[in-house]
């Protein structure tokens, strides 16, 4: 159980533009790979961008450059999984560098263990929230609370990762076709308690919910 | 020469095909073993795929953006290609590793084969390693690929050569790594027991009706499940009089409803444990991992029927509430509970439960203890019952028709033992049987 593999390094990073993200990505990544550092997770904010990943159709961002540009809202094409998604103040972004070598190397068990973080999550603040058979990420009755993309970079070491509405204005997202799903809602924490949440809070949450689904 | 295949690898044993995103490497590129050389998709996930060997990219089989199943090959990679090896290829080489007759010391005048330079290669952090502890790399066997020194391998090393003095003959990391005890992982059984759970599914009868299960109804079955697989439970019982808190309740009618308050048995029964609750710590605490969590706060779990369904709202530190506050409090929860009113702190932090099936009419249960408190207490009907009671006047036995309960405390076996629990219970008996008047 104390194995390196097992341990969990967190790294608060505040709000921190995108490109910054990637390029520290980039960094930890390969000191994952080297095994100089251990799983990390990042928790951060980003400021208002639109993100395409690989599997993106421009026609899901619904604003021309110079409506986004005007909107402060920037834009990326990544190399991560999943369709357009949109990040900004009020969702907390969780990027976990990780080694899935030796006993996780599964995708989709992969992607199914961050549903589950996600899904304790709310479930910590009384938000029952699922998986949806139709779609990664997870879903309550008003729409999607939270969003996942990842890569998996050579050695089987995990970057991007999940994005959680907690005060997220969710307007924003009507700039999109959130992953391409038409006729999908989006949600946030807030709009399901209708009361605000403490982000700290979520963060700790988060932490634990991690360490709970990967150390096991 | 043998072309070595790069194939759509395995990445999910439910993953049977993927999308080439993206070629990183065309045909003609020099790449080094697990270098990516393309992207490949499956629905949320983009992955590199690295080449398996060191060589040139000879053939590429598949375009971007085709879908191709797992095990298709993608690509040839012509290993004879690598100016730094000798002919053979690493397919060859793997094998005679194996082999423990390869696993023998090194000394610095074994004069350098190609084996001797594939084995110096190694990952920077090794290389630095090496140069800081002035190592040399081919003293090492490698149990990377092709006998590729590792950082695992590396300090594997400089711990045995430390152990057992620096003149001592190296050894095969492979073998040490046989004999070291590995750190216990949980087992399978501990696992599988608590993960995710599931509710077995059973065959449908032609006269049946199927319906998916509501929210609260999904979560309480999913806490039912876990609360009982975390706790060892056990029941206690005691039969409470309720003489004294009637005539309690007979004298203060009037004054309560003047007031407006709401004074139900429960209340009183809330009332009294969280009193003697301060006494008894460990009934009022959590097992959390090897530790146990004595709560600071008396936060009483009122479990509510909605009919169907049920929800425990929280009487927050109810041990600084008067009998008049629990009891309007408690009426407060419950409505709104009725209502779908409760904000979600009024659901949570709950460090006891208290449940009353009795109202229903049944005369005792065995109440499932909500995951993360140590224990619940479950009132039965209180009716009037033919009970022997000693008069206090003549000091003799008689008959006597007495409001009584029977009261169930389930716990939770790992932190309260039985004795404990039976003087909780008799605690609360005579609390209750000889209730305050000013409380």
């Amino acid at each position: 159980m104390n194995s390196p593999h097992r341990s969990l390094a967190v790294r608060e990073l505040g709000t921190i533009e995108y490109s910054e993200a990637l390029e520290l990505q980039a960094h930890l990544i390969r000191e994952r790979r080297e095994a100089t550092i251990p799983d990390t997770i990042l928790l951060l904010e980003h400021p208002h961008v639109i993100t395409l990943g690989s599997s993106s159709d421009y026609a899901h961002v619904l604003l021309d450059a110079g409506e986004l540009e005007k909107r402060g809202i920037a834009l990326f094409e990544v190399g991560r999984g999943g369709d357009v998604t949109y990040h900004g103040p009020g969702q907390l972004v969780v990027y976990p560098i990780m080694d899935l070598k030796p006993d996780r190397k599964d995708l989709h068990r992969y992607l199914r263990d961050l549903e589950s973080v996600l899904i304790k999550v709310a479930c910590s603040f009384g938000v029952q929230a699922n998986r949806d058979p139709s779609g990664t990420g997870i879903f309550t009755e008003l729409g999607k609370l939270g969003a996942i993309g990842v890569r998996v970079s050579s050695g089987w070491i995990t970057s991007h990762g999940i994005a959680l509405n907690v005060s997220t204005k969710l307007d924003f997202f009507e700039t999109i076709i959130p992953c391409g799903i038409r006729d999908c809602g989006v949600s946030s924490l807030e709009r399901e308690l209708q009361a605000p949440v403490c982000m700290t809070e979520v963060k700790e949450c988060m932490v634990e919910s991690f360490k709970q689904v990967f150390s096991s | 020469m043998a072309r070595i295949e790069v194939p759509m690898p395995q990445m999910g044993e439910s993953i049977a095909e993927g999308t080439v995103s993206k070629w990183l490497k065309q045909v003609g590129d020099t790449v080094e073993r697990d270098e990516p050389i393309l992207e490949i998709s499956t629905d949320k996930v983009d992955a590199e795929i690295p080449a398996p060997s060191a060589g040139i990219l000879v053939e590429v089989g598949v375009e971007e953006g085709e879908t191709v199943e797992v095990g298709t090959v993608l690509a040839l990679i012509d290993p004879e290609g690598i100016a730094l090896v000798d002919t053979t290829p690493d397919k060859t080489l793997e094998p005679d590793l194996a082999e423990p007759s390869l696993v023998v010391t090194r000394t610095l005048d074994v004069s350098q084969s190609a084996e001797e330079r594939l084995r110096t290669r190694s990952t920077p952090v090794v290389r630095k390693i090496a140069a800081e502890h002035g190592i040399d790399l081919a003293n090492i066997v490698g149990s990377g690929h092709a006998g590729r020194v590792t950082k695992q391998d590396i300090m594997a090393f400089m711990e045995s050569s430390g152990a057992t003095g620096a003149d001592s003959p190296t050894i095969s990391t492979a073998r040490a790594r046989d004999g070291v005890p590995i750190p216990s992982e949980p087992s399978s059984l501990w696992d599988s027991f608590y993960k995710e759970v599931q509710h077995p599914e059973y065959p449908v009868r032609p006269a049946d009706q199927v319906e998916g299960m509501d929210k609260m109804r999904r979560l309480t079955a999913e806490h039912m499940v876990i609360a009982k697989r975390i706790a060892p439970h056990v029941h206690s019982f005691i039969e409470i009089d309720f003489s004294v808190i009637d005539r309690i309740r007979t004298l203060s009618r009037s004054r309560w409803e003047a007031q407006n308050a709401r004074v139900s048995y429960t209340s009183f029964v809330a009332w009294a444990v969280s009193r003697v609750l301060r006494d008894f710590p460990m009934v009022n605490s959590v097992v959390s991992g090897n530790n146990v969590i004595y709560r600071g706060n008396v936060n009483l779990g009122m479990a509510v029927d909605l009919d169907p369904g049920l929800i425990v709202p929280v009487v927050h530190d109810a041990d600084h509430l008067g009998l008049i506050g629990i009891g309007n409090k408690i009426v407060d929860l419950a409505g709104r509970a009725r209502a779908r009113k409760l904000m979600p702190d009024e659901i949570q932090g709950a460090t006891f439960t208290i449940t009353n099936p009795g109202v229903l009419g049944t005369v005792v249960g065995l109440p499932v203890i909500p995951k993360g408190t140590s224990a619940i207490l479950g009132i039965g009907s209180i009716e009037k019952r033919v009970a022997v009671v000693t008069d206090q006047q003549t000091g003799t036995d008689v008959v006597a028709v007495r409001k009584r309960s029977l009261f169930s405390l389930g716990y939770d076996h790992r932190i309260v033992d039985g004795a404990d629990a039976a003087r909780f219970l008799s605690a609360l008996k005579e609390m209750l049987e000889s209730f305050p008047e000013d409380a």
